[in-house]
């Protein structure tokens, strides 16, 4: 097998075993990347140098009998939106174009320390708002599984290059689906961890409140490994959890024989389309056959929850993305004084999608509208807290199809920015909540086009929340890759 | 028809903790520019900011001064606006649900008591600083500006008051009276001149006996003490006069020029600022426990009021206990006073003698070759009757040049007295008899030659006899 | 429900140097996502509290305690304008 369609757990196992060499996984990946990138341009900057010192020491690590753990010597991409010195960091905006920022982010140390290869950064839509990664001032990212269609977003780089093999795992960031939904339409799983779970030092913030970083893997398991080598309390993020980071190995191969799924009467329904729909029935019928019991649910709030969402995040985007101003980073535009050319640096420097954003937010939040918008908003999060603390005691946990539809043409939806905020409609809910999620593939649309299962867990639930994910996993028996990964492998 | 004025102090005090309000970068004065910087102070992309426990416990312990009444739940906000020595382009400070509410100070302008109310007191962080080129320094006219985020980030505490003030005594003597807590507490170097303590005013004027308020202008850069009273001075003087022409008063804000001696407007903006305050996401809520509160209320020290009242009860006079207590000397005279020297002399000589030589000297207080025992042998030395007061004079420029205790210094220069009677009564006989006929006037009434005789014997004796003792025994053998 | 938005006061609010058209693009825009944002208004929400955080958790702090600072050298490489050891930028117009 190609050393780049390797699980990491399979990965690992090879590189402690002798058979593959840190260096030789990185030669692999890359050749995926140099045979994809052109179609697919899920990558923004590819760290040759640096990737290949890292590979070299990992395999001297290893030879000297120090191993760093589960992600020693593996090739991992991030999302453009972490920071990383010395390598430029965009945010896949003009506004960051050439900026090399002086720090790594918590999560980068992280995963350095844990022996990690970084290969690159990967494209998103710009600041992370968005659900097709077409937003991205560099260009849009395709999706391997047809390349006339989007990967989805904010993290559609980071997903790419995992379906298809050039990265052999991915941390992308979620702040309304921005991980789970691409991971749902390109066929990987993708997980938003507990908020507080995983540092937020280094990710450039697009709502501080809403925000997660988070792994995009090829398995349910590989997804663990990440989530452990990334999540744990730091000191450099006041927002960060003081409690300890879940366990969730021990009931991973448990099954749902007498567990209690709830299904969101509110999520479930109306604009789905129909092959997403069965799909999820199948799967519910699957896990109910497996032992689950399967409850339906009403969630009211639920349905306030993207209007939520769309003043919450601009209003905490509009007072995070006024630093990009060119006074002490990134290109600036020349104005008779600093005020002048802050607007106009600013202007010429975000694209529309962040320009709305930031319109909106600061409108939200301005003299007069506070009480009737942002205001309000912040209690209707509270009303979706409730019901989501009320559904679990009565269930274990609840699922939704991740995304009402597969992946989308390019260009389709990206004239009609509503249009593009209703594919969040399953995911927003549990970033206003700050309950861990996750997408699995759970089957195939019938164009070919991978559809997700959203598992959604109590706060810290994240044992559950796997046990479940891996459980649907299992059931559905997905192992489908794209085209052009298998064309890539078999070359 | 009179005009009376209506006055509020903002006061912004940067706490001298060791590190930053929210990130760990040094804070020292004087740092070469834009080294004191991390990514959470340069507003960096991805950077947090995280709180120091130091500068909130202070604020509380400012608050509890002040009287304040501590909020058991309170929060950061953003306080949105642009500029470029912000560099996030929004401040991290409090809005309305602040650290402190409430309290008072007590302040003399030297005209009587007046109670100044305290709105509030909060916690936020400072801004860079710009350095405008061209333009002599000031904005206007100036061709580029340069930045240094060193102060960036630094903590400011904010103290407002109530619109209580009616005078610039009243507000030159609360500046000065909270600047005395602020440095008892040990919160803040408090030098006004560094920018460590900087006052802001709003000034409106009302026909005396209304109470409804009129439009108020914001006065800033009063940079001392001084500053403060002269700028409101002035201020009150230019409103005064629109008004009484019959012009209404511009809502602005107004820059004190100290050279000039007026105020000025600043530039104006389009429209009031809308700051668009909410709380700050990357932090979590303060929540300030009683058992904290009392802590804290426990380790605070002697504040200057305080300390004021029990010197008076000393039996120190008010002006001398205010001098005292606002000097650098305070610790000197308590520690000469612990050793038992008297409080009222003690109390003049510290700001008599002694403060005059530091003024001369420009000298270091803690450097004072004088220590406490030696200033409490001094005034024992005095009140014993082995020192005139003048010949104490001369052994405290001895010690003070570092000649040694003043038993050794008095001894040095021959400057002890004598206070032994049987000694002095020999002397006063001898001199009496060699004065007879103004022995005999004084027998018959003439009080007042008693002094020539009193300085006969002082001259005999080469001035070291104790005057109060030659006094005596005159008076007594030319009575007998 | 019609929102009336002013447009350009909210781009001036955000430091945004939109042209005359693109305010008038983005004010349409604003008006329908704020009108569907604000269906949150439908919710009764009295004697609801706001929730800022996910986390009920409070008092995360730091000790004050220095820590290391950036090179000035890193840090002013990637300013679009320097003077010695200083950020340089254009005139203010406002104090």
């Amino acid at each position: 097998m190609d050393p780049a369609d390797l699980t990491i757990g399979e990965a690992g196992a090879r590189l402690r075993s002798g058979d593959l060499t840190a260096v030789d996984l990185l030669a692999a990946v890359r050749r995926r990347a140099s045979m994809t990138e052109a179609i697919l341009h899920a990558y923004l900057t590819i760290d040759h140098d640096g990737a290949r010192a890292a590979a070299a020491a990992a395999d001297a690590a290893l030879a000297q009998g120090q191993d760093l753990g589960p992600l020693h010597g593996i090739p991992i991409a991030l999302k453009d939106n972490m920071v990383t010195r010395g390598i430029e960091t965009t945010c896949s905006s003009r506004i960051l174009a050439g900026y090399r920022p002086p720090y790594d982010a918590t999560v980068v140390e992280r995963l350095k320390a844990g022996g990690a290869v970084i290969f690159g950064k990967t494209n998103l839509d710009e600041f992370a708002m968005g659900s097709s990664t077409e937003n991205s001032a560099y260009g849009p990212t395709r999706n391997p599984w047809d390349p006339d269609r989007v990967p989805g977003g904010s993290s559609g780089g980071s997903a790419a290059a995992v379906a298809v093999g050039s990265a052999l795992a991915a941390l992308g960031s979620d702040t309304g689906g921005s991980i789970r939904q691409p991971g749902s339409l390109t066929g990987t799983v993708g997980m938003k961890p507990t908020y507080g779970l995983v540092s937020r030092y280094g990710l450039i913030a697009f709502a501080s409140s809403l925000d997660q970083i988070g792994p995009i893997t090829r398995t349910v398991g590989d997804s663990v490994t990440v989530f452990e080598a990334i999540a744990g309390h730091d000191p450099s993020d006041a927002t960060s959890y003081r409690g300890g980071v879940p366990e969730v190995r021990s009931t991973l191969e448990a099954g749902v024989q007498g567990l209690r799924i709830g299904v969101v009467g509110e999520l479930s329904g109306e604009g789905t389309a129909p092959d997403v729909a069965a799909n999820f029935r199948a799967t519910l019928d699957a896990l109910a056959g497996a032992g689950a019991t399967i409850k339906e649910l009403s969630l009211p709030s639920t349905a306030y929850a993207l209007s939520a969402y769309y003043l919450i995040a601009p209003a905490e985007c509009s007072a995070n993305l006024a630093r990009f101003d060119g006074v002490r980073y990134g290109p600036r535009l020349p104005g008779r004084n600093v005020e002048e050319s802050m607007a106009a640096t600013r202007r010429d420097g975000f694209g529309p999608e962040v320009t709305r954003r930031i319109l909106l937010g600061t409108y939200a939040l301005s003299a007069g509208y506070y009480d009737a918008f942002y205001g309000q908003a912040q209690k209707v999060r509270t009303l979706v807290i409730d019901d989501f603390r009320r559904a679990y005691s009565e269930v274990d946990v609840l699922v939704t199809p991740t995304s009402p539809t597969t992946a989308f043409a390019v260009g389709e939806k990206a004239n009609d920015p509503l249009a593009m905020y209703l594919s969040d409609i399953c995911t927003i809910p549990s970033n206003l909540s700050g309950d861990p999620a996750i997408s699995v593939p759970s089957g195939l649309d019938s164009d070919g086009l991978p559809i997700g299962f959203q598992v959604l867990a109590p706060a810290l639930g994240e044992a559950i929340m796997f046990r479940v994910a891996r459980a649907v996993e299992q059931l559905s028996g997905f192992t489908a890759r794209p085209a052009l990964a298998n064309s890539a492998g078999a070359a | 028809m009179t005009w009376e004025a209506v006055i509020g102090i903002e006061t912004h005090v940067e706490l001298s903790t060791q590190s930053k309000m929210f990130c760990g970068c040094p804070t020292d004065f004087g740092a070469e520019p834009n080294t004191n910087v991390c990514p959470v102070c340069l507003g960096l992309p991805g950077a947090l900011p995280v709180p120091n426990e130091t500068a909130i416990r202070w604020t509380i312990a400012l608050g509890l001064a002040l009287g304040s009444t501590i909020a058991p739940h309170s929060v950061f906000h953003r306080k949105n606006y642009f500029y470029a020595d912000l560099p996030k382009n929004y401040q991290i400070s409090q809005f309305d649900l602040p650290l402190c509410s409430g309290g008072h100070l007590e302040v003399d302008p030297g005209t009587g008591v007046r109670r100044v109310g305290i709105t509030r007191v909060h916690l936020e962080e400072d801004t860079g600083k710009s350095t405008h080129l061209g333009g002599g320094g000031r904005i206007h006219d100036s061709a580029a500006t340069l930045l240094d985020f060193n102060r960036s980030g630094i903590p400011l505490m904010e103290v407002v008051t109530d619109p209580d003030i009616r005078t610039p005594d009243e507000a030159r003597a609360y500046a000065h009276e909270l600047r005395e807590v602020v440095l008892s507490l040990g919160i803040s170097d408090a030098r006004l001149e560094e920018g460590s303590m900087r006052f802001d005013a709003n000034v409106s004027l009302r026909r005396t006996g209304t109470t409804a308020l009129g439009t108020k202008v914001e006065v800033k850069n009063m940079n001392s003490l001084r500053s403060v009273q002269r700028a409101l001075a002035y201020e009150i003087e230019r409103q005064t006069k629109l008004l009484d022409s019959g012009v209404s008063i511009a809502q602005e804000t107004r820059h004190w020029d100290e050279e000039a001696g007026l105020t000025r407007p600043g530039r104006s903006k389009e429209e009031s600022s809308d700051y668009r305050y909410f709380a700050e996401p990357d932090l979590l809520p303060l929540a300030t426990s009683p058992e904290t509160i009392a802590a804290l209320r426990r380790e605070l020290p002697e504040l200057p009021a305080a300390r004021r009242a029990r010197y008076v009860a000393m039996g120190i006079e008010e002006a001398a206990a205010r001098t005292l207590v606002a000097g650098p000397l305070v610790d000197l005279f308590e520690a000469a006073v612990e050793a038992g020297a008297a409080p009222r002399s003690t109390a003049n000589w510290v700001t008599g003698e002694i403060a005059a030589h530091l003024n001369r000297t420009d000298g270091d207080p803690a450097a004072l070759a004088l220590d406490a025992a030696g200033l409490a042998q001094l005034v024992g030395m005095v009140e014993a009757g082995k020192l005139s007061s003048t010949a104490a004079k001369e052994v405290l420029e001895g010690v003070l040049a570092g000649e040694g205790s003043p038993e050794h210094v008095a001894a040095g220069r021959d400057l002890l007295q004598v206070s032994d009677e049987s000694a002095i009564a020999g002397l006063v006989a001898k001199v009496l008899a060699e004065h007879p006929g103004e022995v005999a006037r004084v027998a018959a009434g003439e009080e007042k030659l008693i002094g020539f005789l009193v300085g006969q014997v002082m001259r005999a004796g080469g001035g070291k006899a104790d005057p109060k003792v030659v006094d005596r025994l005159v008076r007594a053998q030319t009575h007998q | 429900m019609p929102v009336a938005i002013d447009i350009a006061k909210v781009a001036r609010l955000a430091r945004i140097g939109l042209t005359m058209e693109e305010l008038a693009h983005y004010g349409e825009q604003l008006q329908g996502i704020l009108e569907h944002a604000a269906l949150v208004q439908a919710l009764p929400t009295a004697g609801v509290a706001p929730t800022a955080h996910p986390l009920p958790m409070v008092n995360s702090f730091r000790a004050d305690v220095i820590e290391p600072t950036l090179d000035r050298e890193e840090v002013l490489s990637q300013a679009p304008d320097r003077e010695g050891p200083y950020f340089r930028v254009p005139p203010f117009l406002e104090d």
